[in-house]
């Protein structure tokens, strides 16, 4: 039995590893184009800030792979022949297989903004993208970046580490606030400008303006103002990479569409982490999820059910974390941007306006906690929301979940007045 | 697919990646230049004095020397972090020469290890620095410098400056600053002011702050019929001293903090390694291959010392008769090859070469000692946070000690390695909050297989 995984992600490696714990011996081959080895994505920025050497973010030695019997293939698959069950790769010669996972992933949004193709501007997802940022951030002194999501901010960091004067341009009157309560993204707000970065909020890109050799010159706002730039950024979310399903075949909406189980509507051909859209049945929008940990337990689940076994993919508690320059934050459970009916949001914020803690309820459980500057437990927090705990018994025990390090100013106390006084 | 990706081979196991072009940087302000024109100036100062400058020897040569060394550097750290946000600092590591293994370092690495070589077998090459520091000396132990005297004042003022630095640095974080406080405290103290002073009472030079077998030969034979033979109740106090650290309070305070508490509190090597070392550490080798010859070594060294030890008392008991010369050649075999090459030459000199500790993961017998109490029978251990971390690879690369803190992180398992000293630099860089040091209340909770300590030392010398 032949499984080949295309995408050496974190999706592709999760699913590879729980097929051969499953399979000791079945042949597993993993094929990327844009790497001979897996590496971590959201390490990329710091190999360009230089905190980390290439290497430093292969998450296994390289010598694993043959450990595990994982061959890996370095190249790009051009066609998947359904029907034949083989994949046709570029200048090389094709794979045939027994059973495909699609672990594609992601690619950035373009939204044909005009002048969208001029050189300088570009995306940041990948490798391809690092080694276009060294050729544009030549002779570069100021840079714009549309967007203002996790990847813009990331980009703005790795630009002013090269001095490059940036200006961010979100269209939102806060930053990130389609997701953030207006809080904790007045704090992020904080953070940017206190970096010396030109955030620009309610201010959309609206044409980019080349120069005579069709290279960015700078671009055009929605305020009619131009900003003049050697490098643009375009950050303004990614989508499902399905170009290559949809060419062969197999079902797609934004996503390749697959089960819970993460089959797609051709047998033996399975879909799973940024690329999978997973159908759900009733109201519910289908399930597309893009973030690092989804990957890995959507890979996993997928690499059992290929294996034979049967699984079902549980989303769980939703979590993430992120950090915006040199704030952390983390979040457990349903936390929304605005408040809803039926919701209440206990704020405290510390008065030198670093750190905060948001708890969210809904029907008198806590549902999400938002936690910026402070490292709280993700198990603590997890079990809080999935037990459905009352608000007194989440301050109670608000000192259990803190993760700080040691030495630490504890700001539970002060969090718990707060918080009980917002209550009352 | 678009051209550009199906173009794409660049091969970035064989390139890597290299510095991505600056645009220019703002010239240093006055300030800076300032500082370090003070510390040009003291520079100069020691050099013209080494090279017989009639003001060497006179406490005006030492303070012209070495107070412009002192606030030109602490003057040129604190601003030169102090114009930046509190944070994580490590832009450029791997793109600057000295950071990196480059030229730059490889220069210090040979500088390093030259000053080395020079004090343990050609102290006449010092003479020039050891006459400056000569007043201090007096001062302090009443007997002129010699070059162990003119070592450990740079030594401690190498801990000292870059203590200052990695205060700037770690601004944020009040673990890293107790911790370097502690440090520095125990340099200047312990392993510099009361030795010496100690010598100025006419009492012997003993280190309060290191113990057998560390300072191996505190157990020596030799040594302590020195010591009880010494005049006046310090030398039996001293004695008692080092016993008691060595066996009872080496494994009471591991097993209630890990051997945190001296590798990267206490001990004077450590303490260069967490301050001066800094900007090295990212170097040290994570394959599982350094660990494997890492554990080899440090306990075949741990081995050979208390063989010595042993057989150096048998030696004493039985007046020589049982192993005559043999345990003394040991001693001796030890004290050059050991303490001299690999502690200092290969331990200090190679920092810019394979990171901070070397000495520390491959050499050292109480990091060896405290290092099995840490793993079988401690409270200590690095608890991850749930699914957070995302694998980016911050904590291995700038863990000291080269533990692949990752390869457990990624798997949210707890780190429980005997090499762990604590110092919490991975908790630190950890951009996703997941690493936490901690003292449990238990040690039984650490690892599957903790609350049988015993079975699991003998599970892990089979595995060898
Ligand atoms: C800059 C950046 C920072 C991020 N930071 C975070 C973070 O901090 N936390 C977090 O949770 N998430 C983060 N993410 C998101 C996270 O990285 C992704 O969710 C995750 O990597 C998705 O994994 P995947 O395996 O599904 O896809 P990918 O990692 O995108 O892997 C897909 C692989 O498939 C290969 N591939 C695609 N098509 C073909 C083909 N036709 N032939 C051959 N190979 C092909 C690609 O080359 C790629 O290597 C970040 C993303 C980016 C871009
Ligand atoms: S630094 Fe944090 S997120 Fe990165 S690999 Fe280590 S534990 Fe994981
Ligand atoms: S594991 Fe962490 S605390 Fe332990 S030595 Fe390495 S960096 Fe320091």
């Amino acid at each position: 039995m032949r499984v080949v995984i295309i995408g050496n992600g974190v999706t592709g490696v999760s699913a590879a590893l729980s097929i051969r714990r499953l399979q000791p011996d079945w042949e597993i081959i993993m094929i990327s184009g844009e790497s001979s080895f897996h590496y971590s994505r959201p390490a990329l920025m710091y190999i360009f800030m230089g905190h980390m050497s290439y290497k430093d973010t292969k998450p296994y030695e390289d010598s694993f792979w043959q450990k595990n019997r994982i061959d890996l293939v370095r190249g790009w698959v051009t066609e998947i022949d359904v029907a034949g069950k083989k994949l046709i790769m570029h200048e090389k010669d094709p794979i045939a297989f027994d059973k495909l996972l699609l672990a594609t992933g992601s690619k950035s949004n373009k939204f044909g903004w005009p002048g969208q193709d001029l050189g300088g501007v570009q995306g940041f997802y990948n490798l391809m993208d690092i080694r276009l940022l060294y050729e544009n951030v030549k002779g570069a002194r100021s840079a714009v970046i549309v967007g203002g999501g996790l990847i813009g901010i990331e980009l703005a960091e790795m630009l002013h580490s090269r001095n490059i004067h940036v200006t961010f341009l979100v269209r939102e009157s806060s930053y990130w606030t389609n997701v953030l309560p207006i809080e904790e993204s007045q704090m992020i707000n904080r953070v940017i400008l206190e970096q010396g970065i030109d955030l620009r909020l309610s201010t959309e890109l609206k044409e980019i303006v080349g120069n005579d050799s069709g290279r960015v010159r700078g671009v055009v706002t929605n305020r009619e103002e131009f900003i003049e730039a050697q490098v643009v950024g375009l950050t303004a979310g990614v989508s499902p990479n399905i170009a290559l399903a949809k060419a062969s075949g197999i079902q797609t909406g934004r996503g390749v569409l697959v089960d819970w189980s993460f089959r797609t509507n051709i047998p033996d051909v399975f879909a799973a982490g940024d690329c999978a859209e997973i159908i759900t049945e009733g109201e519910q929008r289908n399930l597309i999820q893009q973030v690092w940990y989804t990957g890995k337990s959507q890979g996993k689940v997928a690499g059992e059910v290929m294996a034979g076994k049967e699984s079902v993919y549980d989303p769980g508690i939703w979590y993430n974390s992120a950090k915006f320059f040199d704030l952390e934050y983390q979040t457990y459970g349903t936390v929304r941007n605005v408040s809803v009916e039926g919701e209440s949001n206990f704020y405290w914020e510390h008065p030198d306006g670093s750190r905060s803690v948001r708890i969210v309820t809904r029907g008198g459980a806590v549902c999400g906690i938002n936690i910026m500057g402070l490292r709280y437990s993700h198990r603590v927090c997890e079990r809080w929301v999935a037990e459905k705990r009352s608000l007194e018994y989440v301050l109670d025990n608000l000192a259990e979940a803190n993760f700080d390090p040691e030495f630490y100013e504890k700001c539970e106390e002060q969090i718990i007045r707060e918080i009980k006084k917002q209550a009352a | 697919m678009e051209q550009r990706t199906i173009n794409y081979d660049f091969d970035e196991e064989l390139l890597g990646f290299e510095e991505p072009e600056k645009a220019p940087e703002e010239p240093l302000g006055t300030a800076r230049k300032l500082s370090l024109a003070v510390l040009g100036f003291g520079i100069l100062m020691f050099a013209l004095q080494a090279m017989g400058m009639p003001l060497s020897g006179s406490w005006t040569g030492f303070l012209l020397a070495f107070l412009p060394v002192l606030f030109g550097t602490v003057f040129y750290f604190y601003i030169d972090f102090k114009g930046t946000v509190p944070g994580i600092k490590h832009d450029n590591i791997y793109f600057r020469g000295i950071t990196s293994k480059g030229a730059l370092g490889w220069l210090v690495g040979v500088v390093f290890t030259g000053f080395y070589i020079a004090l343990y077998w050609f102290p006449e090459y010092l003479s020039g620095g050891i006459k400056i520091v000569n007043p201090l000396s007096v001062a302090l132990s009443g007997s002129p410098a010699n070059n162990w005297f003119f070592y450990g004042f740079l030594y401690t003022l190498a801990v000292l400056i870059f203590g200052v630095r990695m205060f700037m640095k770690y601004r944020h974080n009040r673990y890293q600053k107790i911790r370097t406080a502690s440090v520095m405290f125990f340099q200047l103290g312990f392993a510099f002011l009361i030795p010496n002073i100690l010598m100025l009472f006419n009492q012997p030079e003993f280190y309060l702050s290191y113990f057998w077998p560390l300072k191996y030969d505190y157990l020596f034979p030799g040594t302590v019929s020195y010591l009880v033979n010494h005049p006046g109740g310090l030398g039996m106090f001293l004695i008692f001293w080092g016993a008691v650290m060595s066996f009872i309070a080496t494994p009471l305070l591991t097993y209630y903090f890990g051997k945190r508490w001296y590798c990267s509190w206490v001990c004077g090597c450590g303490g260069l390694a967490e301050t001066m070392g800094d900007p090295w550490r990212q170097l040290s080798d994570k394959s599982k291959k350094s660990w494997r010859i890492e554990r080899w070594v440090v306990h075949s060294i741990l081995v050979f010392i208390v063989v010595t030890t042993v057989l150096l008392w048998i030696n004493s008991a039985t007046s020589g008769s049982v192993f005559g010369e043999s345990s003394m050649s040991l001693k001796k075999w030890y004290g050059f090859y050991i303490g001299a090459i690999f502690s200092g030459v290969i331990g200090v000199g190679f920092y810019p070469i394979m990171g901070t500790r070397v000495w520390c993961r491959f050499g050292c017998p109480m990091a060896a000692v405290l290092g099995i109490f840490q793993r079988y029978l401690s409270r200590f251990r690095i608890t991850t946070n749930g699914g957070q971390c995302m694998s980016c690879g911050n904590c291995s690369t700038y863990c000291e000690m080269g533990i692949d803190v990752r390869a457990y992180a990624q798997k949210g398992e707890n780190i429980v390695r005997a090499s762990c000293v604590g110092c919490g630099v991975c908790s630190a860089v950890c951009p996703r909050g997941v690493l936490k040091l901690e003292n449990g209340g238990t040690f039984k909770d650490r690892f599957s297989g903790s609350d049988k300590p015993l079975g699991a030392l003998i599970d892990s010398l089979k595995h060898v």
